[in-house]
């Protein structure tokens, strides 16, 4: 949300997206490391229901200081012009340009992830921080000084991934808890702890919730009563990821792509 | 006495356990006849307690197989094995850390009491169990501390404590898992004198490091050594081995023998 | 029963004499604001019981309370729509309904553990949240009106204020009664043994999540019927009574009183509820003050009233 509401202002200050969005990112990033110095870091260690309900009250916080600041509507981020040009991707299918560099960003943000957290050494550090904290203290690293970075960094991505579909989708408040549960939902499909399990779920998910709601109402028309099928329609299609959810849970609890075995 | 390996009340084999690289449990047979005092004894890092947690449905093995009183036991989650009769005493301590000693011990004697689907009436308020962990609490020596919350007893107290909650399950087949570790003087003593009068009673598997104790109770011992058994038999005959001397301390002999 | 006096027990008794008092009191103030506000204090108040019930007795930390809120309400809703006017038919449907609900989520919810049980129950209650969204027929995202409250025959009228009032103020003390019953017997022990130390329980003979989902399913039917009060209350239900930041209040609400606490949930939810009627006279954004305020609380007080209470009990 904030990575989204940032990006609207600073593009309408600066007049150019692509430096609205650079500030965007560096201001959801300082926000992060802020976030983390004041309040977070005194929840490591702590149960999950404090964590959670820490959170909580930062979401609230949060919602209605947007609401304070930028109004109860909300905010729209126009695209540039030369993103808003259909790309020939296949000869004679058009794909609007701007979608497809969220999926190569998308992508390029993946493979950087990947290749910092398991091929550096500050990636070796964070993964061994995530583990065992004293120790890595005790091996004269500021512990500190990294988790920091590594949640600004965080802060900064999901940031990132909120400006993004601000052009497409929306700016608004409360924007974030939506994803956030659509998150939840797929990391149980994919695998609690499964980085891999995350990227293929998440693509699995899209694809069922997208393909299920435009074609679920002509399945059931199939088998239902025209106006049986137009009732039930919109509540089955909306519920669909979470069946597949249960499902997951019923038939294989460690996810569809578990996490490696250590 | 006949033969008591006829009928092991406990058999295990071909027990194996990974983890990652490591072998914890290496293709391990082993038998407990009824009635015997069966002692485990291994350096650090044998995976003494790795078999335990085997035994009693904490960790499933990779392969082979556990036999309890002829069933077969091996993927038996633990509260169905503890309803056939099989008890653990853990190496660290695990207990109802919000609750008193008494409380501790009359959960586990009602769950072996009938069905816990009851909502109504106040389980504290039943006498039997009360009584039966009183009864418990009394054999290991804690009767005075039963209404201390377990967070104030003692490391010894705790040990105790263990072991009345194990008897109150009224189990065939005790395993303890040392039971004795970081007690004093005294009390291990009176923990010897106490497993002197169980093993009348109940059939003992006992993991145990203490080797004046060991030779003191056990009919049998096996030794393990990095998840294999190296030998096992009679106290004499384990005292005279050398491998075990070897396993132990290299080549000192140090394990003196005890009347 | 031991009732020894110190401050927190005579605090909980003057709060109880409160409750029972007010409708008197606003009969001779002429305000009867108070009242519907305690009503709904009192309707919350039994829902946050049930909350901590399986929070703070069981261990479970249900971050989709409010879907049990909602599903009551709407039995009672739907049935109205339909014609079916009875309370004798309704809130039996809205308690079957709730339980019903626990027992599916519960089952497949308790197959994980902490922060991904937390996130699995949300799920499930923003489920439900979509779903009535999309239940075009009874009003969907605008909700749905209920012109007539539950009928009870002759014996006992809803619309009228302080029936209403009396009615769910002994459906909480019932609750709470009814709760305290439950951790005291067999059943409660084991569940708080289970929150305690599971694997000694599963040692010692129990199967820990059979009655981990047992205390689900029972925090959910008195949820149920917490929702067919407040369904009455407002006569109206709507999917916003379900998303999820209600059942984040909810959790709050138990966190202030002090979770695991017998009474604290309707401290907690008094304070809640009289805090945000307070901020909201001051300005529209409370949230900017509950929310740190609820930080604070997580760091530093987090055994909640009953907890500071009972600090000042031992010195």
């Amino acid at each position: 949300m904030m990575g989204a509401y940032f990006a609207a202002t600073f593009v309408a200050w600066t007049g150019s997206f692509v430096l609205g969005i650079l500030l965007a990112l560096g201001a959801t990033l300082l926000l992060g490391i802020l976030l983390e110095f004041v309040a977070l870091r005194h929840l490591y260690g702590r149960d999950h229901l404090d964590q959670v309900l820490a959170t909580f009250g930062l979401i609230l916080f949060f919602n209605d200081a947007v609401r304070l600041i930028w109004g109860p509507a909300g905010l729209a981020l126009p695209l540039p012009a030369w993103l808003t040009v259909p790309v020939q991707i296949i000869p004679g299918v058009f794909y609007p340009a701007y979608r497809l560099s969220i999926i190569v960003v998308a992508l390029a943000v993946a493979a950087l992830l990947y290749i910092v957290v398991m091929r550096t050494r500050i990636g070796m550090l964070i993964r061994a921080g995530a583990s065992n904290r004293e120790m890595i203290g005790a091996l004269g690293i500021n512990i500190k000084l990294l988790f920091t970075l590594v949640f600004g960094l965080g802060a900064a991505l999901a940031g990132l991934a909120g400006l993004m579909q601000a052009p497409i989708l929306t700016v608004q408040i409360g924007m974030g808890e939506n994803i956030l549960i659509l998150a939840f939902v797929i990391i149980v499909i994919g695998g609690i702890g499964s980085i891999r399990g995350a990227f293929m779920a998440a693509i699995f998910v899209g694809m069922i919730d997208t393909l299920g709601r435009a074609f679920l109402p002509d399945l059931l028309r199939m088998v239902l009563s025209s106006a049986a099928a137009s009732t039930a329609a919109p509540a089955l299609s909306s519920m669909l990821i979470y069946l597949l959810m249960a499902i997951v849970l019923v038939v294989r609890p460690e996810g569809l792509f578990p996490a490696a075995k250590r | 006495m006949a033969d008591p390996l006829a009928h092991p009340l406990l058999r295990v084999e071909n027990l194996v356990r990974r983890f990652g690289g490591i072998l914890a449990t290496d293709n391990l047979s082993l038998d407990v006849a009824p009635g015997e005092l069966h002692a485990i004894i291994g350096p650090n890092g044998a995976g003494k307690t790795t078999l335990i947690s085997q035994l009693t449905g904490q960790l499933m093995p990779n392969s082979g197989t556990v036999h309890f009183a002829g069933r077969d036991v091996t993927r038996l989650p633990s509260y169905q094995r503890s309803r056939l009769g099989l008890a653990r005493s853990f190496q660290i301590t695990c207990l109802l850390p919000d609750f008193t000693a008494a409380d501790n011990v009359a959960l586990a004697a009602q769950a072996h009491d009938g069905h816990s689907f009851r909502f109504w009436g106040s389980a504290r308020k039943e006498r039997h169990l009360r009584d039966a962990a009183q009864a418990a609490l009394t054999r290991v020596g804690l009767a005075k501390r039963a209404d201390v919350p377990v967070s104030k007893l003692s490391h010894g107290e705790q040990r105790e404590l263990e072991l009345a909650v194990a008897l109150a399950t009224k189990p065939q087949l005790l395993l303890l898992d040392e039971p004795m570790a970081g007690l004093g003087v005294t009390e291990s003593a009176r923990m010897v004198a106490l497993l002197k009068e169980l093993r009348k009673e109940v059939t003992i598997v006992l993991v145990e490091h203490d080797m004046e104790a060991v030779f003191a109770l056990a009919d049998r011992i096996t030794v393990l050594v990095y998840g294999r058994v190296i030998a096992s038999g009679e106290p004499d005959a384990i005292r005279n081995n050398e491998e075990v001397k070897r396993a132990y301390l290299g080549d000192q002999h140090a394990v003196t023998s005890h009347g | 029963m031991k009732f020894p006096i110190n401050v927190s027990n005579v605090v909980v008794a003057l709060v109880a004499l409160g409750l029972l008092l007010l409708p008197v009191y606003s009969a001779l103030t002429g305000n009867i604001f108070i009242l519907t506000l305690f009503t709904r204090i009192v309707i919350f108040a039994l829902a946050a019981a049930s909350l901590n019930l399986i929070m703070g007795y069981g261990g479970m930390m249900s971050f989709g309370h409010a879907a049990y809120l909602g599903i009551g309400g709407y039995a009672v809703g739907i049935l109205a729509y339909e014609g079916i006017g009875s309370g004798f038919i309704q809130w039996p449907v809205a308690l079957a309904a709730s339980a019903l609900y626990a027992l599916v989520i519960g089952a497949l919810s308790l197959r994980t553990r902490g922060v991904y049980f937390i996130m699995i129950t949300l799920a499930f209650a923003q489920m439900a949240y979509y779903v009535t969204s999309g239940l075009s027929r009874y009003g969907g995202d605008d909700g749905l009106t209920i012109y007539k409250r539950s009928s009870f025959g002759g014996l006992i009228d809803l619309s009228n204020r302080v029936q209403f009032y009396y009615l769910c103020l002994g459906c909480l003390f019932g609750g709470i009664y009814l709760i305290w019953r439950i951790i005291n017997s067999r059943f409660g022990m084991v569940v708080q043994g289970v929150r305690s130390n599971e694997q000694r329980m599963q040692a010692i003979g129990y199967h820990a999540n059979r009655y981990r989902l047992v205390c689900f399913v029972i925090s959910g039917t008195i949820c149920g019927l917490a929702g067919a009060l407040l369904a009455n209350n407002t006569d109206f239900v709507s999917p916003a009574g379900m998303y999820w930041t209600r059942s984040g209040e909810l959790m709050v609400m138990v966190v202030f009183g002090g979770m695991g606490s017998m009474f604290g949930p309707v401290i907690g939810t008094i304070v809640f509820l009289l805090l945000e009627e307070l901020l909201s006279q001051f300005t529209e954004y409370w949230a900017l003050i509950m929310g740190p305020l609820l930080l604070l609380i997580v760091l530093f007080a987090r055994g909640g009233i009953m907890g500071l209470l009972g600090r000042l009990d031992r010195g």
